[in-house]
């Protein structure tokens, strides 16, 4: 599998750490009710078709990226700088 | 034996290798396989379940027969097929799964209880008694059943990982293979070309016809040499691609010196990882065999080996050949054997309508319907309408039609589709992304038709990469139509094989069917069917017609088993070169290592660095003398520990504090420049994930320390917050963990120590419990922290690694001169114990701020990752597990790490545990053992008694509950 990092370019996926699902990015509200909170943390979909998810170039510049990807053909849909999907939906 | 004047081997070069013990002549360019049907050696392996007497039944990779040990001892390689290794002299080769030799094999007796032997026989036979499955069963047909055997010691052989890139792929180097790469090649794509064989050309090399005026051979080597002379492409023989995964990555294992004597310092195989913008797939086609009664006797093999051993290698595989067909690829071989001058007996053609397209015996409308002869074929039967004749032969050459090497564009999931007009398999295009497909691959059998694709495929991939493809001349050579009826089992009551390699038989398949595993995934289980080394290259689609006809649907409603890398068996050793042994695991050493060592110091793991354990001194035999000496040494005077490892992360940036306070459950934009506080970090499900720390050097810039082994985690988990929760944040984080070397100095003569070292003398008010600040020694500026991990008077001093090994000498020795000297980390850890100070024994992912006794320190003022979870009901309360000390009260001293615990007089059973003992050791301060343990409500139970059981090591021990702080719990020492 290949990863384009935006910093980095394109590399092979063992440079990098795989997180989960990029619903991550959307921290509730300490507020929040607990249900919230309890699927924040605990609860992941586990779609047939695209994904979000959060990858670290760990072997690379140390950017937290979210790959846009299909389980089912594994293709690789796009590639965006964490730090620029959570500003931009701040 | 060989024919003069025929074949591509090299007659100039003989070479001597041993099969069996028995010295064997073969040409430089020879399999083993070849080399010994040239000496006419008929007999080469038993067969895996009925040791039944094979020959060698192919030419390629996919042989399912010729089996064989190559080399010896340690370095021996089981289930090499003989057909792919090259010879060499010195070569040894051993036929395996026989006993006590291949010509009288014991369990050969297996053949003749066959009739109790087939499909489901084990499952349905060894139900009971079910002791004796493990003792006696398994290992009794593990040892009847079987292929070759591991030498069982450590492979002292090299092997390697490698990866390539290129514009473009071609994997297999026949007609199409050449053209593609040669159309490529030329348009300046950087291009490589593998092929599993070592000589490049495919069918080329193999079949009589021409291309272009010469031999397909020679046109095939012309085209290598033009290929070889492109600086843009790289030729990699021997190289058979395994796999073909995500974004354009292809697995491929190359053999890189199994075909020579003395590999010159050269791996074994390398293991590739190709990646490539493009690939072609021209991977061919496998001829496949018809099942008759006996068609597994020595001698019969497939048509088109047949004539490779006759063009390739210059062999006549028999004297008196016979040829079984159901369509024009048999004929073509009797046409290239009487050409070579080799006697053909008789083709038998199941077609009625067969062509008459040479001068031979034929018998059309007629099939063969069993042989005869065991260790070698002597005779074939032939059922015609007019009833059955025997034909005498040493050699019988079948083809049952061709199946196209689809394998590689099913790795993705992909399903081939059925052509009823070749009856075959084919691929869809868009199978693999960026791959074409042409050839025999995809069901185009004529050499024209190879080539001409070839060319296309390679216009189709240059387009894509944005080059121009020159005009494309395609060599002219035969383009005859491919004419079959299918045939795939000849009627009959006697056993006919359809998986050599696993003994599977045609009536195997109909008993599964019978026996409603109709799936064809069902069957390939039950009859264990494409299971073998060979994944059933040469029986897959025999075996699902079969299971079709039995069940009476169509091939394509049945459908094939799905295609799984690798496509030629792959050594685990291959695989993971790199991790043999300590492999390329990395090491980390601290400074001061050589100098551990050198004081003797067993050094012991902690993540990827090596700390002391103890340093032993005169007449100290065990460890427990060194640690508590150690330990005394520490609280009595002052002790050195290199503390490098623990990770050091420099943050910096104007919102640096208020990253931490969200980061950390404590206050950080309270702390005063100069100053340092102990830090505690929650996952976001509200479990403790480290501790530490942290010093405020400047207003935006904090040194922060996490444990050694959860450096690389904590760092991961800041980039974390500061990129993915919090990055309106200004503020850079650094790793310098390598950068810094740190030394813990502790004791009551610790400042003595470092007043004799640094630049400018410390007290008492400049550095005051929990300061830092910037030190010089010998003009070295370096930084100091007032911090401790022992409840003495402690420092860790700080400079750059380049000072560690020099100042960690000078330290040690004056410790020494103040009676003190340098600790390991087993005092370091009896020290902590005695403070009831935690680590990841204790904050081991499941533990919580409250169940240490931290509770207080998730502040109420802020948020924090973690803190909300961390309030959730049941992570605090009476029904937690919390941390206690632990000291023995009864006859039995010793307390054990990981025991449970249990109230006095209660069932040391699991429904009564109360908790556990996490961290344990002797401490000679209080000349007590000391533990550390979760207990339920424990923090309410001090003065309470406790039984201590240890199930595993058989120990038992009374306990009284207290205080973790088991040392100087007023902490005046730490501030003297």
């Amino acid at each position: 599998m290949r990863i384009t990092c935006p910093v980095c370019g394109e590399r092979d996926r063992r440079e990098f750490y795989y997180v989960g699902d990029a619903v991550a990015l959307q921290r509730p509200d300490p507020d929040a009710s607990d249900v919230v909170w309890d699927d924040y943390v605990h609860n992941r979909d586990n779609p047939a078709g695209v994904t979000r998810d959060l990858w670290y170039h760990e072997g690379g510049c140390g950017a937290w990226i979210v790959v846009t990807r299909n389980t089912i053909t594994h293709e690789v849909l796009g590639t965006e700088l964490a730090s620029d999907v959570k500003e931009a939906s701040a | 034996m060989r024919i003069d004047g025929k074949g591509l081997v090299d007659r100039s070069k003989r070479v001597i290798f041993s099969f069996d013990g028995q010295s064997v002549e073969g040409f430089a360019g020879d399999t083993v396989a070849s080399a010994l049907l040239a000496n006419d050696v008929k007999l080469v392996a038993r067969s895996f379940k009925y040791h039944r007497p094979r020959g060698v039944m192919g030419a390629g990779s996919e042989e399912a027969n010729a089996l064989v040990t190559v080399g010896r001892g340690a370095a021996q390689d089981p289930n090499v097929r003989a057909t792919v290794q090259e010879v060499f002299d010195g070569l040894e080769v051993h036929s395996q799964n026989r006993w006590p030799s291949l010509e009288f094999d014991i369990l050969a007796a297996n053949d003749f209880v066959s009739p109790f032997l087939g499909a489901g026989f084990y499952y349905k036979t060894f139900m009971w008694p079910k002791a004796f499955w493990e003792k006696i069963y398994e290992p009794v047909i593990r040892r009847a059943a079987g292929l070759g055997a591991l030498s069982k010691q450590h492979n002292p052989d090299s092997y390697e990982r490698a990866f390539a890139f290129c514009d473009l792929l071609v994997i297999g180097a026949g007609p199409s293979g050449l053209m593609a790469a040669l159309t490529a090649g030329r348009a300046g794509a950087d291009v490589i070309l593998a092929d599993e064989d070592a000589l490049m050309g495919g069918r080329l090399n193999g079949d009589g016809g021409e291309v272009d005026g010469m031999s397909g051979a020679a046109w095939a080597a012309q085209a290598v040499a033009e290929l070889a002379s492109l600086p843009n492409v790289r030729l990699m023989p021997r190289t058979a691609v395994t796999g073909a995964y995500d974004q354009g990555t292809y697995g491929a294992l190359e053999r890189v010196s199994h075909h020579l004597g003395n590999a010159g310092g050269r791996p074994k195989e390398c293991f590739w990882r190709i990646v490539a913008k493009r690939s072609i797939l021209c991977a061919g086609a496998i001829e496949r065999p018809i099942a008759f009664e006996n068609n597994d006797r020595p001698g019969i093999m497939t048509a088109s080996a047949v004539r490779t051993y006759v063009n390739r290698y210059g062999v006549a595989p028999g004297k008196a050949v016979t040829v079984f067909t159901n369509n024009d690829s048999g004929h073509q071989t009797a046409r290239e054997l009487i050409a070579a001058g080799v006697h053909v007996a008789m083709v038998v053609d199941s077609r009625r309508d067969a062509p008459e397209s040479g001068d031979y015996p034929l018998v059309k409308g007629a099939e063969v319907c069993n042989a005869g002869g065991r260790k070698a074929l002597e005779s074939i039967t032939y059922r015609a309408m007019s009833g059955e004749e025997k034909v005498a032969t040493d050699c019988l050459a079948v083809s049952g039609g061709w199946n196209p090497t689809v394998h590689l564009t099913c790795h993705m999931n992909g399903r081939p589709v059925w052509r009823e007009d070749i009856q075959s398999f084919v691929p869809v295009a868009g199978m693999i992304p960026g791959m074409d497909t042409a050839g025999a691959c995809q069901g185009t059998f004529s050499t024209h038709g190879a080539l001409s694709e070839g060319a296309a495929a390679a216009g189709t991939a240059l387009a894509a990469l944005g080059l121009a493809a020159g005009a494309a001349e395609v060599p002219v050579a035969e383009d005859t139509p491919y004419r079959l009826s299918p045939l795939w089992a000849v009627g009959g009551h006697g056993r006919a094989w359809l998986d050599f390699q696993n003994d599977v038989t045609v009536k195997d398949v109909k008993q599964a069917a019978k026996e409603n595993f109709r799936s064809v995934e069902h069957m390939k289980r039950y009859t264990t069917q494409g299971m073998s080394p060979d994944q059933g290259k040469n029986s897959n689609i025999g075996a699902l017609a079969v299971l079709a006809d039995a069940t009476g649907r169509g091939i394509p409603e049945t459908g094939t088993t799905t295609y799984r890398p690798p496509f030629v068996p792959v050594s685990i050793a291959a695989m993971g070169a790199g991790a043999q042994g300590a492999g390329f695991a990395p090491q980390r050493f601290t400074t001061s290592h050589t100098a551990s060592v050198a004081a003797g110091a067993p050094m012991i793991e902690a993540g990827l660095w090596y700390r002391p354990s103890y340093f032993p001194a005169a007449g100290e035999t065990t460890w427990r003398q060194s640690c508590d000496r150690e330990v005394n040494m520490v609280r009595q005077a002052v002790g050195i520990c290199d503390v490098s490892t623990l990770g050091k992360i420099d943050i910096q940036g104007p919102d640096a504090a208020e990253f931490l306070d969200f980061v950390y459950t404590n206050m950080f934009s309270t702390l005063k420049v100069g100053r340092v506080r102990y830090g505690l970090m929650l996952r976001e499900d509200g479990t403790v994930m480290d501790d530490g720390t942290t010093a405020r050097w400047g207003q935006d810039h904090f040194v922060m320390t996490t444990t050694t082994a959860a450096a690389g985690p904590v760092m991961r988990h800041l980039e974390y917050v500061a990129q993915c929760l919090r990055p309106e944040l200004d503020v850079s984080l650094m790793s310098t963990t390598e950068q810094w070397a740190q030394f813990a100095v502790t004791g009551p003569k610790s400042r003595e120590l470092l007043n004799t070292l640094v630049d400018q003398e410390i007290d008492g008010e400049s550095f005051p419990f929990m300061a830092c600040g910037e030190i010089s020694v010998s003009g070295v500026k370096g930084r100091l922290f007032r911090i401790s991990f022992s409840g003495e008077h402690a420092y860790e001093i700080a400079v750059p690694a380049r000072y560690g090994e020099s100042l960690y000498r000078q330290m040690v020795a004056k410790a020494e001169a103040l009676g003190g000297g340098a600790y390991g980390m087993e005092a370091l850890n009896v020290l902590r114990i005695e403070k009831g100070f935690i680590t990841h024994s204790e904050i081991h992912g499941r533990t919580t701020a409250f169940d240490i006794g931290m509770g207080r320190m998730v502040s109420a003022k802020k948020d924090c990752v973690g803190k909300t979870m961390s309030e959730r009901p049941g992570l605090n309360g009476d029904e937690r597990e919390q941390l206690v000390g632990l000291k023995p009260l009864g006859p039995v001293k010793q307390l054990t790490a990981g025991a449970h615990l249990f109230e006095a007089g209660a069932d040391p059973t699991r429904e009564n545990a109360q908790g556990y003992t996490t961290s344990v050791g002797f401490s000679p301060t209080l000349e007590s053992f000391l533990g550390l343990a979760f207990l339920r409500n424990g923090r309410a139970r001090h003065g309470e008694e406790v039984m201590m059981v240890d199930h595993l090591r058989g120990v038992s021990t009374r306990c009284e509950v207290c205080d973790p702080v088991f040392f100087d719990p007023e902490g005046g020492r730490v501030r003297g």
